[in-house]
């Protein structure tokens, strides 16, 4: 109890440094998923009828998955410094398997007799896209929306060895102090926050998911 | 646009979908006329739904040419086309994700209508289809059976009154008595709206019940009859189709014939019920019947009376009361499947004919319908040998 009562007081006391954390953890991971998102859902419509380039797509973002992170951080400091930049490339990298798979398996799990129809019914490619195929896989889109936030939120913690901020910072801190005063209370500080930020985020995504999806599919 | 003018016409039209391979549709020439329910049948593999897929170009024709009312189609924009065509399919395929009234209103959106005309319209296609719009209109496809979800993908197919459907197995994925009602209602449907249909169907009952021709199709979509049910019934042009009808197709062809059509026999025997049993008797041994009909005082048939009942008693009594019920009665309109039906119900082996106030009108006796079916034969037959004659 004596630890949580002394984490509490350090929280209490850096209030401003935990929320000012928070908010750069929130930005990096906000923009970063804007972005990944709008290139994996395109990139899966793009690939939605190329069966050979998809199985090279998803299996490039595979790889990319199994990269260490701190590593693939690394790989872009010679490339554009250090700082916010490597760690955005680098998460962009991470977060584009999940909603990618998920893309391509949503527009392609769309009912055939759906898509037949509404080709019969004079709907052009572009009209059965935006009308039909994206709406009904919208669902599984944005499922792996979810996944990556989380996979992102959490790697995000990497960011700051490359130079990055984010509550990461809490963590290296506390980390590279221990023994020192409240090395230990900084270390839950960055990973109690991160937890707090991936729900507070999954449920936000959860609602804009269901506002943003039929009734006629729940 | 004359009346005359077929509302479709298929010309030498051709799909090939390699070159070495058997074409999967060969050079049909196919006209369809205005107004009438056209149903291509065949085996599966036939090439039929292919064929139909030809019409709005769902699957473009390798070669030849589809005329649609007047105007050469093969080559126009082919969302246009679809747009002017409704088209119904076996599994519906409903938007899910869009409610009922979305769902008819696609084509008009497409088309560019203003809502209020698409939501009218839209009320008045669910009515015809017997859905309450103030009920279904803002439900989800999910929440409809599959019978509701058949009568949706109508509405939606005439939402833009389209002069003509295509409609690939349309009732093949529900229940045989969903499906029953289903043709029955859009039978009734077509008589209001007349629009020019083509229907395809493995099923040669359904094919006989919703025709007004039929194209019976073999392999490579050639056509090896084309003609009316009843026509193609009585007279198979080869064992082919002699084989796909199967057996039982006099019967079938029973359903094409209306009773108001034969000449009843009016000498068969019948009193009133005040009659007594001695006169009732003589008739009945002038006649060659076995048994009499007794009518009641309103003229309406009553019961059926043999000798045998009528020994009985006092001959001066009167006939009332004796003898089995009359059960089975036909109307005029009624076919003559259903006279057949009543025949072999009753016990006196005749289907009573009576008016629409119930009073005896004559009976159908076995012979009629023999004769009957004689007589189409041979008018199917005389008109196959005029065909020939003038190839």
């Amino acid at each position: 109890m004596d630890g949580v009562r002394s984490w509490a007081g350090f929280v209490a006391d850096n209030v401003d440094g935990v929320l000012e954390r928070s908010l750069e953890h929130l930005t990096l991971v906000a923009g970063v998923m804007v972005a990944a998102t709008l290139f994996s859902v395109v990139l899966g419509i793009v690939l939605m009828d190329r069966p050979v380039a998809r199985q090279a797509a998803l299996g490039a973002a595979g790889v990319l998955l199994t990269i260490p992170s701190l590593a693939l951080f690394a790989v872009f400091i010679p490339l554009v410094g250090i700082g916010n930049r490597p760690a955005q490339i680098a998460l962009f990298l991470y977060a584009i398997l999940p909603i990618l798979r998920n893309t391509v398996t949503g527009l392609g799990s769309v009912d055939e007799a759906v898509v037949e129809s509404a080709r019969g019914m004079g709907m052009g490619p572009l009209q059965q896209l935006l009308r039909v195929r994206v709406p009904l896989a919208w669902p599984v889109v944005m499922a792996g929306v979810r996944v990556s936030t989380q996979l992102v939120t959490g790697i995000a913690a990497i960011a700051v060895l490359v130079g990055g901020g984010g509550l990461g910072a809490y963590i290296q801190r506390g980390l590279t102090s221990l023994g020192n005063p409240f090395s230990i209370e900084r270390v839950w500080t960055g990973t109690v926050f991160i937890i707090l930020l991936a729900l507070v985020l999954d449920l936000v995504l959860g609602l804009i998911g269901r506002r943003t999806t039929s009734p006629g599919i729940r | 646009m004359s009346d005359h003018q077929p509302m479709i016409t298929l010309d030498g039209v051709e799909k090939r979908y390699s070159e070495d391979a058997p074409p999967a549709v060969e050079r049909l020439s196919l006209d369809v006329h205005r107004g009438e329910i056209l149903v291509l049948v065949g085996p599966s593999g036939c090439g039929k739904s292919t064929t139909l897929r030809l019409i709005n170009r769902m699957i473009e024709p390798t070669s030849g040419r589809i005329v649609f009312d007047g105007e050469d189609v093969t080559h126009i924009d082919a969302n246009d086309l679809r747009r002017r065509i409704g088209y119904v399919i076996q599994r519906i395929g409903l938007f899910p994700h869009q409610t009922i009234a979305e769902n008819v209103g696609t084509v008009p959106r497409l088309l560019g209508w203003d809502r209020g005309r698409i939501s009218e319209r839209t009320d008045e296609l669910l009515d015809l289809v017997g859905l309450d719009p103030s009920l279904y209109r803002d439900r989800y496809p999910k929440e409809l059976s599959g019978g509701q979800a058949q009568r949706v993908g109508v509405a939606r197919a005439l939402a833009a009154d389209p002069p003509v459907m295509l409609m690939d197995e349309p009732f093949g994925a529900v229940d045989p008595i969903t499906r029953d009602r289903l043709q029955n209602e859009f039978l009734r449907l077509q008589e209001e709206v007349r629009k020019t249909i083509v229907f395809v169907t493995h099923d040669i009952d359904e094919a006989i019940k919703m025709g007004d021709r039929i194209a019976i199709l073999r392999e490579r979509s050639v056509v090896a009859q084309l003609d009316t049910p009843s026509r193609i019934l009585a007279y198979p042009v080869d064992d082919f189709v002699d084989d796909f009808i199967g057996s039982g197709s006099t019967l079938k062809g029973l359903h094409f014939e209306r009773v108001r059509d034969l000449e009843l026999s009016n000498d068969y025997p019948f009193v009133r019920s005040s009659e007594s049993r001695g006169d009732t008797r003589r008739l009945l041994a002038d006649s060659d019947a076995r048994f009499a009909l007794v009518l009641d005082e309103r003229g309406r048939p009553e019961r059926w009376v043999d000798d045998e009942d009528l020994s009985r008693g006092d001959p001066s009594e009167t006939v009332a009361g004796l003898g089995p019920k009359v059960i089975a009665m036909v109307e005029g309109n009624a076919t003559l499947h259903d006279a057949l039906e009543a025949m072999i119900t009753s016990s006196a082996g005749q289907a009573v004919v009576v008016g629409r106030d119930g009073a005896y009108t004559g009976v159908v006796q076995i012979e009629q319908l023999t004769e009957v079916i004689r007589r189409m034969r041979a008018e199917a037959k005389a008109h196959y040998d005029r065909l020939r004659g003038r190839a």
